[in-house]
């Protein structure tokens, strides 16, 4: 029987995810849910879900209390916690509410609100993959797969079979032939695949807040990526003037300074694909970063590496420009005089923190 | 029926009630038949977040009650050990987890509530069968939800509820005005009344001075003046301001027969809890009285003593931004029986200037229990404070007054005066720390806007609420809607008109 609480439990849980969605520009700008990934939930603060009152505010408020202190003493800001002042304890404080939400249903709300088309996987889109499913048991394997409770039932029978067994003293010792282990099949998985390559500038002129807003939407495209297939495997590139492969977290942390040889990160992804994934197998994205403060002899180098080897393999390449105070911000010229020629590259301008919800639509909105 | 989850106490835990009941009547204590039960955290939240009943219509607060008594319970912040509900008979649940110790406090501590739900006068107009008018309640709102859809519905009880606490809560107890005219009694009234206005006789023009004295006509003139203005007075509406605003929505507003009936169960069950605010103070410092005089006396047992100690201090806990409803009403019980056992009272003590002589002042007159049932029958906190707060105690029970310092955002100690104290609790329990706000004009500027006013005790309103709020009355009430109270130490008018908000300064009269 569904409890009476349970049906308005979930009447509120669905309207604060209503106000999750409401504000989502707000919750993606804002680069709070990064540190919580890996997670499997986030926890979103969601203020305001309260009903508005005609209600006292705190100017010229206040109350009783008891305990020691002077006249003038502080006794603690007023907002936010517990009980109110100045209601002689009876009314209810304001409470942050906190939602918890998965990644996947805040990937849900973000392709819903930006309008993002189901990505398109290219090619042939039935590969298979090949999953080892634990769904079977044999006789014999590793005491680490040693499925207990079909082992001990076995040897329960087999005691009371053999009139072995006493139920006033109810020992049950296993035999060899009594064991009985986990066991796994192999399926083959109808399987998208898709690669994605993430490139960061962290050169001098990118500052704390450009890497920031690199962050920040780098993670929404990965959530979003991630929903749209089943295995999606990333690389994560940084460099000034000489690239490096990181890892996921490094990525997310790095502080580097330096000149900026844009070129060093198509060489590295160019190499990684090699490495990696074969073009006839994978669908690849590849998103860079900068604030387009290239070192000007690198330009024509880099257009040359793209058409060589990045554009022709890549379902995307998405190039998004940050505004830096320092950069020159030049690179998306170049880039905007080959716009035409190839309709994978994907060109976005992002100005502040608040244009990142933008330049995700701009990125994703092609269904690529 | 009503009551699902009904499970009867186990053989312990009934043996403890009824020795508890015995303890109880022994003191003199008189309630209802109080019907226990024990429920574990879960369903005692459930009943706690629907305010102790079990049927109540549907609605997502309840459910984010629930989440947020769940979440504080699991998180260890905070737990319920029992409920009462006001009802004949009482309805009690126990936190099956309580040890032996905490369900004997608690089972004390609710005889002590059931004892001051059934005598004190405050709650002596609340219907004693809610939980089958909550029930009815319940039924109508589903019927509603069938006709006009789930969400229809809710939409609109948020609405109401935004102003749930818009009620009279002495209204039970007082009739605040005469019985309206009806529109044709009104103007059957005024026809009459501009007919029998004079003027002129017919006269010769040689006769009329004689006849017509300019000094009468003049006379009559400003009686019909007079007259007019008091018509115009008739046609002010309503003809006293109404503290009941919700009522008057009820009367007035332009709703639908179902909008009207969702907010008359919003008002009929606001002023069905709101004795329950009025009284806060001392209904949880009557039972805790009982439950620590019980316990102390008859209920303790070796080994439970430090769990009732840990779990009586628990209770008592004061803390500086707070006032302990508990702490602050078995305190001042405490030192009302003890001043009316010593003869502490009365002019001649009151007027005793020797400090030594008033200190060990004891006539030992042993008034005291008898004076504190008297108080629990009669006052509300308001009147309890009010008649009963004395200097010494204050002093005795380290009590401040603080204010909210605008300049550095912080809460301060502002006075351990006597007066300052008292006046600043008295305030804070006004209306329940609740603005009061009045129907001042449903026909303002004669265009049949609704004008409010907030009665200004020294605390503003907070403005985005208050706005939001007015969002909702112009739902109700479908024309602009107003609020008079003060900003920033100025008279000022808040509007809504339907689609922007405006924020006028009074003007001058």
């Amino acid at each position: 029987m569904v409890r009476r609480i349970d049906r308005d439990q979930q009447r509120f849980d669905k309207i604060i995810k209503g106000k999750v969605r409401q504000q989502l520009r707000k919750y993606i700008n804002h680069g709070e849910m990064i540190g919580r990934k890996g997670r499997e939930t986030v926890s979103i603060p969601v203020p305001n879900i309260e009903i508005p009152h005609f209600q006292h505010g705190e100017k010229g408020s206040g109350g009783v209390g008891q305990g020691e202190g002077e006249v003038g003493q502080p006794i603690g800001r007023g907002k936010g916690e517990g009980d109110g002042p100045g209601q002689a304890g009876n009314e209810r404080g304001q409470h942050i509410r906190e939602v918890e939400l998965t990644l996947e249903e805040l990937a849900d709300m973000l392709g819903e609100a930006l309008e993002l088309p189901r990505i398109e996987p290219k090619g042939e889109d039935a590969l298979t993959s090949q999953k080892d499913r634990y769904t079977s048991i044999r006789p014999t394997g590793p005491d680490s797969l040693r499925h207990f409770k079909r082992t001990y039932k076995r040897a329960l029978r087999r005691m009371i079979a053999t009139n072995n067994y006493d139920p006033k003293d109810p020992f049950i010792v296993p035999t060899k032939d009594d064991e009985r282990f986990r066991s796994w099949k192999t399926v083959t998985e109808p399987h998208t695949n898709a690669a994605v390559i993430y490139m960061m500038d962290v050169s001098g002129s990118m500052t704390d807040v450009q890497k920031e807003i690199v962050r920040t939407e780098a993670f929404w495209i990965d959530t979003w990526l991630k929903r749209q297939y089943d295995g999606i495997e990333r690389r994560y590139i940084v460099h000034d003037a000489v690239a490096h492969e990181v890892d996921e977290d490094t990525f997310y942390r790095i502080r580097e300074s330096g000149g900026t040889r844009i070129s060093s990160a198509y060489r590295a992804a160019d190499h990684i694909i090699k490495r990696d994934f074969p073009p006839s197998q994978w669908n690849i994205y590849c998103f860079q970063f900068s604030d387009g403060d290239n070192w000007g002899e690198d330009n024509s180098d880099c257009i040359e590496n793209l058409k060589q080897n990045l554009f022709p393999i890549c379902n995307l390449f998405c190039y998004g420009q940050v505004r830096s105070p320092y950069g020159s911000g030049d690179f998306i010229k170049e880039l905007r005089k080959v716009e035409e020629e190839f309709d994978n590259l994907i060109l976005s301008e992002i100005d502040d923190k608040e244009a990142i919800y933008g330049s995700i639509k701009t990125f994703l909105g092609t269904g690529k | 029926m009503v009551v699902t989850t009904y499970r009867p106490l186990p053989k312990e835990l009934s043996d403890i009630q009824q020795e508890m009941e015995q303890h109880a009547l022994d003191y003199g204590l008189d309630f209802f038949k109080t019907i226990f039960e024990v429920l574990d955290y879960e369903e005692l939240s459930m009943f706690a977040a629907y305010g102790g009943f079990p049927v109540r219509y549907p609605h997502w607060r309840f459910g984010a009650q629930y989440d947020e008594l769940m979440k504080g319970y699991s998180y260890g912040l905070q737990k319920i050990y029992e409920m009462v509900i006001n009802t004949d008979p009482c309805y009690a649940y126990l936190l099956s987890a309580n040890d032996i110790t905490d369900q004997k406090l608690v089972i004390a501590h609710v005889y002590g509530h059931c004892d001051f739900f059934k005598n004190n006068a405050w709650f002596s107009q609340t219907n004693r069968k809610m939980l089958d008018q909550m029930a009815n309640h319940a039924t109508r709102m589903n019927r509603h939800i069938d006709n006009h859809g789930y969400e229809v519905v809710e939409t609109f009880i948020d609405t109401c509820l935004s102003l749930e606490s818009l009620i009279d809560p002495y209204s039970p107890h007082i009739r605040r005005t005469q019985k309206t005219e009806t529109r044709a009694e009104t103007k059957k009234r005024t026809d009459e009344e501009s007919e029998s206005t004079g003027g002129r006789f017919p006269a010769k023009y040689y006769m009329d001075r004689y006849i017509n004295p300019e000094e009468v006509l003049e006379e009559e003139a400003s009686q019909k003046r007079q007259k007019a203005r008091e018509l115009s007075d008739q046609m002010k509406f309503p003809k006293e301001r109404m503290r009941d605003v919700l009522y008057f929505l009820i009367q007035y507003a332009p709703l639908e027969d179902w909008q009207r009936d969702v907010l008359t169960i919003i008002h009929d069950e606001a002023c069905y809890f709101a004795p329950q605010g009025q009284t806060k103070i001392m209904n949880e410092g009557w039972a805790s009285f009982w439950h620590s005089t019980i316990m102390t006396r008859h209920g303790l047992t070796d080994e439970g003593l430090i769990n009732y100690a840990d779990h009586h201090s628990g209770t008592m806990a004061t803390s500086p931004n707070r006032l302990n409803p508990y702490k602050l009403g078995i305190e001042l019980l405490k030192d009302i029986e003890e001043r009316w056992n010593k003869g502490q009272f009365g002019p001649e003590y009151e007027n005793c200037t020797d400090m030594y002589q008033k200190e060990h002042w004891d006539q030992d007159l042993g008034l005291g229990r008898e004076k504190i049932f008297e108080v629990r029958r009669i006052h509300n906190d308001i009147t309890f404070i009010d008649t009963f707060l004395t200097p010494e105690f204050c002093y005795k029970q380290k009590m401040f007054s603080f204010a909210y310092n605008d300049s550095n955002k912080t809460y301060e100690i502002q006075s351990r005066e006597f007066q300052q104290i008292k006046q600043q609790l008295l305030n804070s329990l006004s209306n329940h720390g609740r603005p009061v706000i009045y129907v001042q004009d449903a026909n303002y500027k004669n265009r049949g806007e609704l004008y409010l006013e907030h009665e200004y005790l020294g605390v503003e309103l907070k403005l985005d609420y208050a706005q939001d709020t007015l969002v909702n009355l112009h739902t109700i009430w479908k024309r602009p809607v107003n609020i008079e109270t003060v900003v920033d130490d100025r008279p000022t008018i808040l509007s809504y008109d339907g689609k922007k908000h405006s924020t006028n300064s009074k003007e001058k009269n």
